[in-house]
């Protein structure tokens, strides 16, 4: 008998349901970019350090280059693509990593809105401490944290423009 | 002096200029629609992958590659000797025999260090390529490697290049002042006879990588990249593959990083190039991160033998000799500039008068090396900060009196160093000042007795750091005299079309220094607009002919360059406007003219007004019946800007090497266990003064950065090769770069010098974080004091080299020396 290589693969994504023969080897992160062209998850690393390809899979924070696609089938998956609202605005996290200048080239900023989100969902009023602990899985090279710390705070609070 | 000040500098303007505006660039990168080198597509492309040597020095005796290309779905390959037919060796800037090495876009005839590209496979996926590439055979002969630089030079070493014959890349002493005199003047010498600055990189969390296509019809390759120097890419690239500059095609648009880590990125370029002819298809590439870290590039890594300071009694520092050998890794890439480019900060901070250097730059079999954030000026700033410490901790005296002694004054400012570098403006001991201040200097003996009453040991260091911004590529004619490089430019274009928009386009390649935002606060203020409604095109297109051969985002220099260029362009545009008003509107002449509010308004008459859409429509759509004297008037302004330098003198290697200097002085307070040499910075200040700072939150998020990348050099990121040449640190677990529970909290102050070279006062800044490397260094030293007081004298304390310092100190002290004149 062929070993199996390839599997039908339902997820919804972004609250869109998707469904597509995929490679049983292919990456979560290529499926979103390259099958879907949610091309904001981005890839920095290959080994599940940089969180630059973070989403969250029912809710739970994971590093989408850390996942095979076919591990995903039947779950909800959410990306950057999801945070803003319909209406033009941006997410209060967007929001604040604006103000506070919390990404200069903004390549790690989607992973790290999604850590982000993960945390102000389980924990909505986090000290320094939990902020800096729940992106540790995230790498910036362009910011040395202090101003991301700022903006998920000052989401927190509330303390975004309008 | 060579430098001229312009005549006259503006007062900094009431406007946008100085404050901190919301990001032009946030709103489309916070919702993940940046659009990176591998966001773009194309119908049919092929995916590239690299076949890389698993040896650091090899002879190659053959490849097949009839397996690879037998699977179905591989679309073809490269070799070697392809590259060698199709191209010509990538110019090299060295004198004999450094330029006879050849280097091409895939190793030919051998490799020279482990993850040299050998071959390369293009498949519909990227899966399929990296599968295929496990088919390619290569047979190789493995040689001994060399994988040390000091090593390299020995007689006997093998050699990697034998066309040049010797792993010599350059050589060449540099004498200023009169050394012997002020050994002569010395009441004391202290010798140092080893201090060594490791390898490492900034690691940008976007790999390196493209999508090209090449178009039959014109022979016209476009590559959808992340090349940060596109200018002078091209120049390595278009003779490489035997064609003019206009067949290529660099396009850019958001960049995820570079750091200098994105400059030498041709030879993969054209690799992708000669694939997509090959292939009649679009290839496209993107790296691994094992990749960067094996074979992309690495910061330069540099040994100071034989230091002698001269210095009196009282700390006066007054020359310095010192024999420095530079590892320009397998191949000079952009090398050997590193050999001059550190003489833009000869003397660092301080009034050393004469000096004695002998610099050579050798080839190992490691990877190549290439600019990196503070490229080859860090390595000299850190060394100058290390004799400070060494002198002061040698002579008994206080680090922070030393450098107030030896610091440049801000009265002796423009300040001309020993060869002809001008310090443009600064005041270093004030910003020390205000370093010390924010972290309680003051309190410092009562906080060494609390750490000492927890068993730690609490140190002060400091660090100070000069950002020489907007080069004057001249200087490397004092590396080789045949060179025909010399001064910088960047451009602009600003344009007012048919319904009043405002486009400008830059030749500079962002990676996060918000160009975008920052031009339009310059445009803004001289228009009489907001920035909301200035509209900068992202990225960069060699299409746009908003280029030059200097283009690009390196070397701290947008804020001068790219600014002049953004700058000379709006003001042509204003111009233009004003002479277009004067005569719709009726006024005596252009200088009866106002521009506010998006209008052109008479100055006597202000109700008499045209709006900037006017403006456009008539010029660009209704413009029959214009006079003459409007014949020249497009509204659509090119500026180039070009620093006022002059080539220097070759004979005497003297003249002024960049235009601006940033100051940044670093103070970082660390506590450090005894036991384990386990040590936390428990406070630290980054003092900053670009001069005129158009954005400080932008300001202010380069210095955060700039020090974080200091802080893992200091204390985790390093590139260690074993004895054959394997890298031992090639992903995010073996690199640690700082997370965010690695970081302290970041105290900054600020002041401002304005530059008396910028029309705007402002400065190049962004590398000045090396200053963080110096001041772990200088802390370590002090706290340690009272366990043997020994000398830090590498660049890299992880905690077992603090725990080895403690152990055996006398180890650490082995190779200084004071010795009265």
């Amino acid at each position: 008998m062929e070993p199996v290589t390839s599997m039908r693969v339902t997820v919804t994504v972004n609250g869109e349901s998707h469904e597509r023969e995929v490679a049983a080897r292919r990456l979560l992160v290529h499926f979103l970019r390259d099958d879907l062209d949610l091309t904001g998850t981005h890839v920095g690393c290959d080994t599940g350090n940089c969180g630059a390809c973070t989403v969250l899979v029912n809710g739970a924070a994971v590093k989408s280059c850390m996942l095979l696609a076919v591990q995903a089938h039947g779950a909800s998956i959410e990306t950057v693509e999801s945070l803003a609202p319909a209406n033009g605005g941006l997410h209060p996290l967007q929001q604040a990593f604006s103000d506070r200048h919390a990404l200069q080239c903004g390549y790690c900023t989607p992973g790290m809105l999604m850590s982000a989100k993960h945390l102000l969902d389980h924990n909505p009023e986090p000290t320094e401490n939990e902020i800096r602990r729940a992106i540790q899985g995230n790498i910036c090279r362009c910011t040395g944290y202090v101003n991301i710390v700022e903006a998920i705070a000052a989401a927190a609070k509330g303390e975004v423009s309008a | 002096m060579t430098t001229t000040a312009p005549e006259q500098v503006e007062a900094p303007q009431k406007g946008f200029a100085g404050e901190s505006i919301p990001r032009k660039e946030d709103r489309r990168l916070v919702q993940g629609q940046g659009v990176f080198f591998d966001d773009v597509k194309r119908h049919g492309m092929g995916y590239v992958h690299f076949v890389r040597s698993p040896y650091a020095h090899a002879g190659i005796v053959s490849i097949d590659v009839s397996a690879a290309e037998a699977v179905e779905g591989v679309y073809g390959t490269l070799i070697g000797e392809e590259v060698a037919a199709l191209t010509d060796p990538f110019f090299e800037m060295s004198t004999p025999p450094g330029n006879e090495i050849r280097d091409y876009a895939l190793a030919v005839g051998k490799v020279r260090f482990a993850g040299e590209p050998v071959a390369a496979v293009v498949a519909e996926t990227r899966e399929l390529a990296r599968d295929a590439a496990e088919l390619v055979e290569v047979e190789y002969e493995p040689l001994e490697p060399v994988v040390d630089a000091v090593a390299a030079l020995e007689p006997g070493a093998p050699v990697l290049h034998e066309e040049a014959g010797t792993n010599v890349v350059w050589s060449g002493t540099f004498e200023w002042g009169d050394y012997d005199e002020a050994l002569a003047e010395a009441d004391r010498i202290v010798r140092i006879d080893r201090l060594y600055f490791h390898r490492f990189s900034s690691t940008p969390l976007e790999c390196a990588g493209a999508l090209v296509e090449y178009d039959r019809g014109t022979e016209q390759w476009t590559l959808h990249c992340n090349h940060q120097m596109p200018g002078i890419g091209i120049v390595w690239m278009a003779p490489a593959l035997r064609v003019g500059t206009d067949k290529l095609r660099i396009v850019t648009q958001d960049i995820g990083g570079g750091f200098g880590n994105k400059i030498t990125l041709h030879p993969y370029f054209v690799a992708l190039c000669l694939l997509a002819r090959k292939l009649h298809r679009p290839v496209q590439w993107t790296e691994w991160r094992t990749d960067q870290h094996t074979a992309n590039t690495h910061g330069n890594e540099r040994t100071f033998l034989d230091v002698e300071v001269p210095v009196r009694s009282d700390g006066t520092m007054l020359g310095f000799k010192v024999k420095a050998v530079d590892d320009a890794g397998a191949f000079p890439r952009y090398e050997p500039l590193g050999c001059i480019i550190w003489a833009q900060v000869t003397p660092g901070c301080y009034r050393w008068r004469h000096v004695r250097v002998d610099f050579t730059q050798a080839c190992t079999n490691k990877s190549p090396t290439a600019p990196n954030r503070g490229y080859s000026r860090m390595q000299q700033l850190w060394f100058t900060e290390r004799v400070i410490d060494v002198v002061a901790s040698e002579l008994g005296l206080d680090p922070v009196e030393v450098r107030k002694r030896n610091y440049i004054r801000a009265d002796e400012m423009p300040y001309e160093t020993p060869n002809g570098c001008v310090y443009d403006s600064g005041d270093y001991a004030r910003c020390l000042d205000i370093a010390l201040d924010l972290v309680g200097y003051d309190s410092l003996e009562e906080r060494r007795r609390d750490a000492e009453s927890r068993g730690k040991l609490l140190g002060l260091g400091i660090g100070s750091t000069l950002d020489s911004g907007t080069n004057n590529f001249g200087q490397s004619q004092l590396l080789n005299p045949e060179l025909q490089f010399s001064g910088n430019n960047e451009v602009a274009t600003v344009r007012l079309d048919i319904f009043g928009e405002i486009v400008v386009t830059l030749g500079t390649t962002p990676q996060g220094q918000s160009h975008e935002t920052v031009a339009s606060q310059v445009v803004a203020d001289l228009l009489g607009v907001t920035p909301n409604d200035v509209h900068v095109r992202a990225g960069h297109d060699s299409y746009w002919n908003s280029h030059a051969g200097f283009s690009g985002t390196y070397a701290s220099q947008f804020a001068v360059t790219g600014l002049e260029a953004v700058r000379g362009a709006t003001l042509a545009l204003a111009d233009q406007i004003r002479r277009l008003a004067a005569i719709i509107l009726g006024a005596g002449g252009p200088d009866d003219i106002v521009l506010e509010e998006s209008m052109a308004k008479r100055r006597d008459m202000p109700e008499a007004a045209l709006p900037f859409m006017a403006c456009g429509a008539i010029i660009n759509v209704n413009n029959a019946g214009l006079p003459p004297e409007l014949d020249d008037v497009t509204l659509n302004c090119r500026y180039v800007y070009r620093p006022p330098f002059e080539v220097p003198d070759i004979e005497r290697k003297f003249g002024n090497l960049t235009l601006t200097y940033a100051t940044q002085i670093h103070a970082c307070v660390v506590e450090v266990d005894p036991e384990t040499g386990v040590y936390e910075i428990v406070d630290y200040a980054a003092v900053d003064d670009c001069g005129t700072r158009i954005h400080p939150q932008i300001v202010e998020g380069q210095v955060h950065g700039a020090t974080a990348h200091a802080l893992g050099a200091a204390m985790f990121e390093t590139f260690p090769y074993d004895e054959n040449g394997m890298l031992l640190a090639s992903n995010f677990y073996d690199y640690h770069v700082p997370h965010a529970l690695d970081m302290p909290p970041l105290k900054t102050g600020f002041i401002e010098s304005p530059s008396p070279f910028s029309s705007l006062g402002t400065k190049g800044m962004g590398e000045g974080g090396g200053a963080g490397i110096h001041a772990v260094c200088a802390a370590l030293q002090d706290a340690l004091r009272p366990v043997g007081s020994p000398i830090v004298t590498e660049s890299h304390n992880p905690y077992h080299r603090v725990w080895e310092l403690i152990r055996d100190p006398a180890a650490s002290r082995a190779g200084i020396e004071v010795s009265g004149a």
